[in-house]
C-alpha cells in the first residue's frame, strides 16, 4: 500500500515534504521572534522586578541580585544552582543598604500566591509586603494588597534568629482575625483567611531557609 | 474564482461576514473559553482580541499561500503547526510590549492554539480561497472577535469595578459588583447580549421593522 499503488492517494514522500517544509519555516520564525524580542523582554522583567523591590523597600535607588547557599552568599550570575535562594539587596542613592528583598510563595485559596518582602536587618524585620503573582479571588483574596489593618501587620513584623542562628526564634504564624498578641503573629483578614495564611507561609518559608544564611555575610552587603 | 453556481461576496461583504452576520462570539458562539476567562475588564479583552486577530489573520494568509501544495491528509497536522508557530510570535511579542498584560491574560495567550475560531477559518476558509479574500475576510473576524470580547469586558469591568478602561466611573461610593467580574458574572452577561440579539433578530424576521426604534430598558 505505497503512494504508487492508487493514482489518488498522495505520495509519502510529498507529505513529509511538506510537513517539513511548513516546520522549517516555522522554526526560522518562532526563532527570529524569540531572538528579535529577547532584549525587550529581558529588560521589562528586569524593570518590573526593580519596581517591586523599590516599592516594598522606601528609598531605594538600585538593586543587586545575589544568591544565598550554605557557603555564603555570591552575587547571582546568570543560571545559579536550585539550592542557592535568591534575595536582592537594595541601596539608597549614596550606596547604602537601605534592605533586602526576597520571594516566597504558598498556596492560597486559587493558586499559588508569590509575595515578595523587604527585610530591614538593622531591626530584624519584615518591613513590607507586595504581591508579584496571585489568581486569588477579586474582592475578597486580594485584600492582602488593599486592607490596611492587614498591612499593618508588616510594618515591622518580628522575624529575629533563634540563639544558635540556624532558624527563626518564632516562626511567623497567622493568627485568628483580632487575635495577634506577639510582633510575630500576623492577624489575619476577617474572610479571606486562606489568603492570608498563604501570604504567613510564604513568608516564614523564605525566611527560614534565607536568614539563618544572610546573617553571617550581612556585612559583605552593606557596602554596594 | 467563484465556483460556478455559487456567488462570490464582495470583499465588503467578505469583511462583513465576521463583524455581523457570522460573529464568532453572538452568532457562532465559537471560542467561548477565552470569552468567558479574559473578559473581565475592558482592555484584557481588547488585548485578546488583537492577539487572536494577530495569529488568525497570519495563520490563514500562510494557510491560503500553501493551500495547493498541502495535501488534504496532512492538512490538519500543518495547520496547527503554522497556528503554533504564530500563537508563539505573539506570546514572545506580548511579553516585550507589556509584562502587565502578559500576566492578566495568563494561559490563555498560549490556549489561542486550540480556540476553534483559527482553526475553523483555516480549513473552512482559508484553504480554499486566494490570500487578500482570506485576510479580508479573517480580519472580519477577527474584529467581529474583539468587538464581542469588548462588550463582554467593558460590561463587566463597569459593574464589576465602578471602571472603564481602567476610569473610576462612578466615584468612591460605588459598591462592585464583585459577582461580575467572577465565572458567574461572564455567563450572565454572555447571556444577556446574546439574549439581546436574538430579539433582534427575531423582531427583524417577525418583520415588525417598521416601527421606530423603542428604547429598551434593561436594569
Amino acid at each position: 500500500m505505497t503512494g504508487a499503488a492508487a493514482v489518488n492517494v498522495t505520495s509519502s514522500r510529498a507529505m513529509v515534504a511538506t510537513l517539513g517544509l511548513v516546520a522549517t519555516l516555522c522554526g526560522v520564525l518562532i526563532v527570529s521572534a524569540y531572538q528579535g524580542t529577547l532584549s525587550a523582554v529581558t529588560a521589562n522583567k528586569r524593570i518590573a522586578l526593580e519596581r517591586a523591590v523599590f516599592k516594598v523597600i522606601p528609598g531605594a535607588a538600585s538593586m543587586k541580585e545575589f544568591v544565598a547557599t550554605t557557603a555564603g552568599i555570591e552575587p547571582a550570575a546568570g543560571q545559579s544552582s536550585g539550592n542557592g535562594v535568591k534575595f536582592y539587596a537594595a541601596y539608597g542613592p549614596s550606596g547604602e543598604l537601605k534592605g533586602i528583598a526576597a520571594e516566597g510563595g504558598a498556596t492560597g485559596y486559587a493558586d499559588v500566591v508569590r509575595i515578595l518582602y523587604a527585610y530591614d536587618p538593622d531591626r530584624q524585620a519584615i518591613t513590607g509586603l507586595g504581591v508579584v503573582g496571585m489568581r486569588e479571588t477579586p474582592g475578597i483574596g486580594d485584600k492582602i494588597l488593599t486592607d490596611q489593618a492587614f498591612l499593618a501587620n508588616f510594618a515591622a513584623l518580628d522575624v529575629r534568629l533563634d540563639a544558635d542562628a540556624k532558624a527563626l526564634a518564632n516562626p511567623v504564624k497567622v493568627v485568628k482575625h483580632g487575635s495577634k498578641r506577639n510582633p510575630w503573629e500576623i492577624d489575619a483578614i476577617s474572610g479571606a483567611t486562606v489568603t492570608s495564611k498563604a501570604v504567613g507561609k510564604g513568608i516564614n518559608d523564605s525566611a527560614q531557609r534565607l536568614l539563618p544564611r544572610l546573617a553571617p555575610n550581612l556585612d559583605k552587603l552593606r557596602s554596594k | 474564482m467563484a465556483l460556478p453556481g455559487q456567488t462570490q461576496l464582495s470583499h465588503m461583504e467578505e469583511f462583513m461576514e465576521g463583524i455581523w452576520k457570522q460573529n464568532p462570539v453572538f452568532v457562532m458562539v465559537l471560542g467561548m473559553c477565552p470569552t468567558l476567562a479574559v473578559s473581565v475588564s475592558a482592555v484584557n479583552s481588547l488585548s485578546m482580541g488583537i492577539a487572536t486577530t494577530f495569529v488568525l489573520v497570519c495563520s490563514t494568509l500562510l494557510v491560503s499561500l500553501i493551500r495547493k501544495l498541502v495535501p488534504k491528509e496532512v492538512r490538519i497536522a500543518t495547520y496547527i503547526v503554522i497556528i503554533a508557530t504564530f500563537v508563539t510570535v505573539v506570546d514572545y511579542l506580548i511579553q516585550a510590549i507589556s509584562l502587565a498584560v502578559y500576566d492578566a491574560l495568563g494561559a490563555f495567550i498560549q490556549l489561542i492554539v486550540v480556540n476553534c475560531i483559527i482553526l475553523g477559518r483555516a480549513e473552512a476558509h482559508a484553504s480554499k480561497n486566494p490570500p487578500l479574500r482570506t485576510v479580508v475576510n479573517a480580519l472580519g473576524m477577527g474584529l467581529g472577535f474583539t468587538l464581542g470580547l469588548l462588550s463582554l469586558g467593558a460590561v463587566r469591568e463597569i459593574f464589576g469595578a465602578g471602571k472603564l478602561f481602567g476610569f473610576s466611573l462612578f466615584g468612591p461610593d460605588f459598591q462592585p459588583w464583585v459577582v461580575m467580574v467572577l465565572p458567574p458574572g461572564g455567563f450572565f452577561v454572555l447571556g444577556a447580549w446574546l439574549l439581546l440579539f436574538n430579539w433582534l433578530k427575531n423582531r427583524k424576521v417577525d418583520g415588525a421593522l417598521v416601527k421606530p426604534l423603542e428604547g429598551h430598558t434593561h436594569a
